[in-house]
C-alpha cells in the first residue's frame, strides 16, 4: 500500500480520512462534539443497530471526529482500520482483550514501558491470563516461551527505555511458526521511523499521547489492524472465528474477512469496556499527525546531536542509542530504522543517584516530567517514576540501573538544548565533586575522634 | 453456511442467518480475486429484510475449494448449481465486475429462474488491459495493486470510508492479497475472454439494473452503451462521486438500488 501510484505518506498525514465537511465546506476535521446521532427513520436506526449499513449510532462506538484520526492512522501504517482509544494503555488492553481470554498466556518483551509492564504482570492475572517475559533481543527466546495455550507475542518496536530494536521480521516469524499474531508497541517510533506491517507484525498500537498527538496536550490511544493475520487458519481464536453470541451469532472472519480483528474490537472491545477517545482528544491528535513527518525529522534531528555531544562528554559514562556503534542493535536499526531509531533514550552520568539529581534540577529548557513525545524537550529518572514498581531484578532486565536519566529531544533550537545539557552537566559534576570533598573532610575529622553522624557519602543506588 | 457444490466445499454467506422458507432469494457474485465479503454493507441489509440470501465465494476464492472455473459461463453453471444445493429456485441476481458478466450470463442461461439481475460495475465487453493481465500472471503484488489503484477514485484512497475507522486502500489490497495464487489472472483473464455477452443480454428475461459509478475508470458507464441496448427491460444508476469499487464507495447507494431492483415479497 505504499509505492507507485499510492499516495504518499505526507499527503496522507494531512488528508487521509477526511473530505471537507460536507454539510459546511470546513475545511479543517470539524468537532463533532455529539453523543448521538439521529435516526431518519425506525428502519434506519434498526440496520444501523444491526451492521446492516455503516454508519454512526453513539459516540462510545464510533464519532465522526475520531474516525477521521482512525483512518488516518490506519493509512500511515498500512493497515485495513484503527479504534482510538482513551490511552495508549486502553489501546493496549483492547488488543489484548479481543484475542486472549483466562487460561491463555501471552508472551511478551520484558523490557517494556512500566505502565504495559504492570498491566501484564499484576493485572491481567487477576482475569487468568498470564505473561512469559523474554530477552526481546532473542527471537528464539520467545519461540521457547511459547505454550499451547499462548494466543499473542507482544513486544516494543523501541525497547523502553533500553532501546532494543525489535526485529519484527525474526520475531514475527517466530509467532506465525505457532500460529500467533505479533502485538508491537510502535510509540517510540510512529509511522513515520518504520511501519511494522511492512515487517510482518500484525496489530499495532500507540500512545497517541506522545509523538502521534506531539505537543503533550492530550491522552490517547490508537490500535490498528494490519490485516495480515489469518484467524481462521490458526484455528485458536473462536472470538473471531466462531459465531458471537453478543452480536446475532456474527462470525467476524466471514463477515469482515481481513477486519476481522478491528471489527471484533469495535464490536465488543469499544462497546463493552467503553475506554473511547473524545472527538475534541481526536482533533488535537490529529493535528499533530498532520505535521507528523516534519516534526519527526527535526526530532531525529536534534537527538543524533544531543547524542553525539553527550556520548563525547566527560560526565557522561554511556549512552544508549541503536545509531551508536556499540549499540548491540546497531546493524538490526540500520536495517530497520534508516531514518533514525526516536527521540526517547538513556544515558548514564558520571556520580550515579546525587549527580542524576542535580542533573535533572539544574536543567532550565527540559522539564522533569513523565512523558516523552512531546514538541518540548523532557527528562526523567525511570527508576524513581516510570519504573517504580519494578524490584532490581526486573529493572535490570528491562536495562535500567538506578543512575539511568531518560531524554525525550524536542523541536527546540539545538544550541539552547545542548547549552542547556552542558550546564547541568557541569553542576552535577561539581555537585558530587563537593560532597566528595565533604566526605573526605569529615571523614579525616572523624578519623581525629570527632563524631560526625550521618555526614558520609550516601551510596549512589540508595 | 457451509455446504458442498459437486463434492467440493463451498461457501455462502447468509447474513448468519438460517433460510425461511418462503422468503425470496438473493445471490451476490463477487468480482475477479475477491470474495463474498465485498458484499457485506448490502447482503446483511436484505438477510435482515426478508430475503434468503447467498453471498457466494467462487471455486478457489474465499471458502469456497476447487479451482476456479476459467470462463464466466463455466462461473454462471456453478452459480446455479451452488443455487440448487442451498435449495434456491427463483432468485435475484447481483453480480460485480467479473461478478456482473456471471450474472449477465446466469440471467441468459436460466431466465426462467431469474426474477431480476443487478449488474454493478458492469462493462461489456470487459477487456483487460495487457499490463494488468501480464502482472496478474506473473504473481506480482502489482497487480493488486493496479486494481486497488484504478479501482477506487482518488477521493476515495483520500479517505472519509463510509465505515468509519475503516481504510478503504488497505481492505482492497489486503483482500487481494488474500487471493490464491493464479486466482486473479484466471478471472482476468476470463473477463477478458467473455465475448458473447451482448448476444446473452437478448436472451435476458429479467428486468436488468445497471449500477454504474461515474468516477469508474475499469468499467465506464460508456463501456456499457451496447449493453443497455442489448438489454430487453433495462434500467441505468450511475451514481455520483463512485468509482469501480461501489459496494465500498457508495454503500448506501448500491444497497438502495438493489432494494429498488430486486422484487420484495407481498
Ligand atoms: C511506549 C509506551 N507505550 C504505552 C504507553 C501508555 O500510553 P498512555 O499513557 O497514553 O496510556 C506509554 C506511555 O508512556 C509509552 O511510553
Amino acid at each position: 500500500m505504499s509505492g507507485p501510484g499510492y499516495i504518499k505518506f505526507d499527503t496522507l498525514s494531512l488528508h487521509a480520512g477526511q473530505k471537507p465537511d460536507p454539510a459546511t465546506g470546513a475545511r479543517a476535521t470539524p468537532i463533532y462534539q455529539t453523543t448521538s446521532y439521529v435516526f431518519r427513520d425506525s428502519d434506519h436506526a434498526a440496520a444501523l443497530f444491526n451492521a446492516e449499513r455503516p454508519g454512526h449510532v453513539y459516540s462510545r462506538i464510533t464519532n465522526p471526529t475520531t474516525a477521521v484520526l482512525e483512518e488516518r492512522v490506519a493509512a500511515l501504517e498500512g493497515g485495513v482500520g484503527a479504534i482510538a482509544t482513551a490511552s495508549g494503555q486502553a489501546a493496549m488492553h483492547l488488543a489484548i482483550a479481543t484475542i486472549v481470554g483466562a487460561g491463555e498466556h501471552i508472551v511478551a518483551s520484558s523490557a517494556l514501558y512500566g505502565g504495559s509492564h504492570n498491566l501484564l504482570s499484576y493485572t491481567l492475572p487477576r482475569f487468568g491470563i498470564e505473561t512469559t517475559f523474554v530477552d526481546p533481543r532473542d527471537p528464539a527466546a520467545f519461540r521457547a516461551a511459547i505454550r499451547p495455550e499462548t494466543r499473542l507475542v507482544f513486544s516494543e518496536t523501541l525497547g523502553n527505555p533500553g532501546l532494543d530494536v525489535l526485529d519484527v521480521p525474526a520475531v514475527a516469524e517466530v509467532a506465525h511458526a505457532a500460529g500467533l499474531p505479533l502485538l508491537v508497541d510502535s510509540t517510540f517510533t510512529t509511522p513515520y521511523l518504520m511501519r511494522p506491517f511492512d515487517h510482518g507484525a500484525d496489530l499495532v498500537f500507540h500512545s497517541a499521547t506522545k509523538f502521534l498527538g506531539g505537543h503533550g496536550v492530550a491522552i490517547g490511544g490508537v490500535l490498528v489492524d494490519g490485516g495480515t493475520f489469518d484467524w481462521d487458519a490458526s484455528g485458536r481464536f473462536p472470538t473471531l472465528s466462531a459465531p458471537y453470541a453478543g452480536f446475532h451469532d456474527l462470525v467476524f472472519t466471514e463477515e469482515y474477512g481481513p477486519a476481522a480483528f478491528i471489527m471484533r474490537a469495535r464490536k465488543e472491545g469499544a462497546r463493552d469496556f467503553g475506554a473511547c477517545m473524545s472527538p475534541t482528544t481526536a482533533f488535537h491528535i490529529l493535528q499533530g499527525v498532520e505535521t507528523l513527518s516534519l516534526r519527526m525529522e527535526r526530532h531525529v534531528a536534534n537527538t543524533r546531536k544531543v547524542v553525539e555531544f553527550l556520548d563525547g562528554h566527560d560526565a557522561v559514562a554511556s549512552v544508549v542509542y541503536p545509531e551508536l556503534p556499540d549499540h548491540p542493535d546497531h546493524e538490526l536499526a540500520k536495517k530497520l530504522l534508516p531514518r533514525g531509531c526516536g527521540a526517547v533514550f538513556s544515558f548514564e552520568l558520571e556520580g550515579g543517584r546525587d549527580a542524576g539529581r542535580t542533573f535533572i534540577e539544574s536543567l532550565r529548557v527540559f522539564s522533569h516530567l513523565a512523558n516523552v513525545g512531546d514538541a518540548k524537550s523532557l527528562v526523567i529518572h525511570p527508576a524513581s517514576t516510570t519504573h517504580h514498581r519494578m524490584d532490581a531484578e526486573a529493572l535490570a532486565r528491562a536495562g535500567i540501573s538506578e543512575g539511568t536519566v531518560r531524554l525525550s529531544i524536542g523541536l527546540e533550537d539545538i544550541d539552547d538544548l545542548l547549552g542547556d545539557l552542558g550546564r547541568a552537566l557541569h553542576l552535577s559534576q561539581r555537585a558530587v565533586k563537593r560532597r566528595a570533598d565533604t566526605a573526605r573532610h569529615t571523614g579525616a575529622k572523624r578519623d581525629a575522634g570527632v563524631a560526625q553522624k550521618e555526614a558520609g557519602p550516601r551510596r549512589a543506588a540508595s | 453456511m457451509k455446504f458442498e457444490v459437486d463434492g467440493l466445499a463451498a461457501y455462502a454467506y447468509t447474513g448468519s442467518r438460517p433460510f425461511a422458507p418462503g422468503q425470496p432469494a438473493a445471490v451476490f457474485v463477487h468480482g475477479g480475486g475477491l470474495d463474498h465479503s465485498v458484499w457485506i454493507h448490502q447482503s446483511r441489509y436484505f438477510a435482515h429484510h426478508g430475503f434468503n440470501v447467498a453471498a457466494l465465494d467462487l471455486p478457489g476464492h474465499g471458502r469456497s475449494a476447487g479451482a476456479p472455473p476459467d470462463t464466466i459461463t463455466g462461473m454462471a453453471h456453478w452459480v446455479m448449481r451452488a443455487a440448487d444445493a442451498l435449495g434456491i429456485g427463483r432468485l435475484s441476481v447481483a453480480g460485480h465486475s467479473m461478478g456482473s458478466l456471471v450474472a449477465l450470463e446466469v440471467a441468459g442461461l436460466y431466465p426462467d429462474r431469474i426474477e431480476a439481475a443487478a449488474l454493478v460495475g458492469c462493462a461489456v465487453p470487459m477487456a483487460v488491459t495487457s499490463a494488468l493481465l501480464d502482472a496478474a500472471k506473473a504473481g506480482s503484488h502489482a497487480a493488486f495493486d493496479m486494481i486497488t489503484l484504478w479501482g477506487h477514485r482518488m477521493d476515495a484512497q483520500l479517505g472519509g470510508n463510509p465505515a468509519p475507522g475503516m481504510w478503504m486502500t488497505g481492505g482492497a489490497v489486503r483482500l487481494l492479497e488474500r487471493s490464491g495464487p493464479g486466482v486473479l489472472h484466471n478471472d482476468l483473464n476470463a473477463c477478458n475472454e467473455y465475448r458473447h455477452g451482448l448476444d446473452t443480454a437478448a436472451k435476458v428475461a429479467c428486468p436488468a439494473h445497471l449500477v454504474l459509478g461515474r468516477e469508474d475508470v475499469m468499467a465506464p458507464p460508456r463501456a456499457a452503451r451496447d449493453l443497455v441496448t442489448a438489454l430487453r427491460v433495462v434500467r441505468v444508476i450511475e451514481l455520483a462521486d463512485c468509482g469501480h469499487m461501489l459496494m465500498a464507495e457508495q454503500p448506501d447507494a448500491v444497497r438502495d438500488a438493489l432494494a429498488a431492483a430486486f422484487p420484495r415479497p407481498g
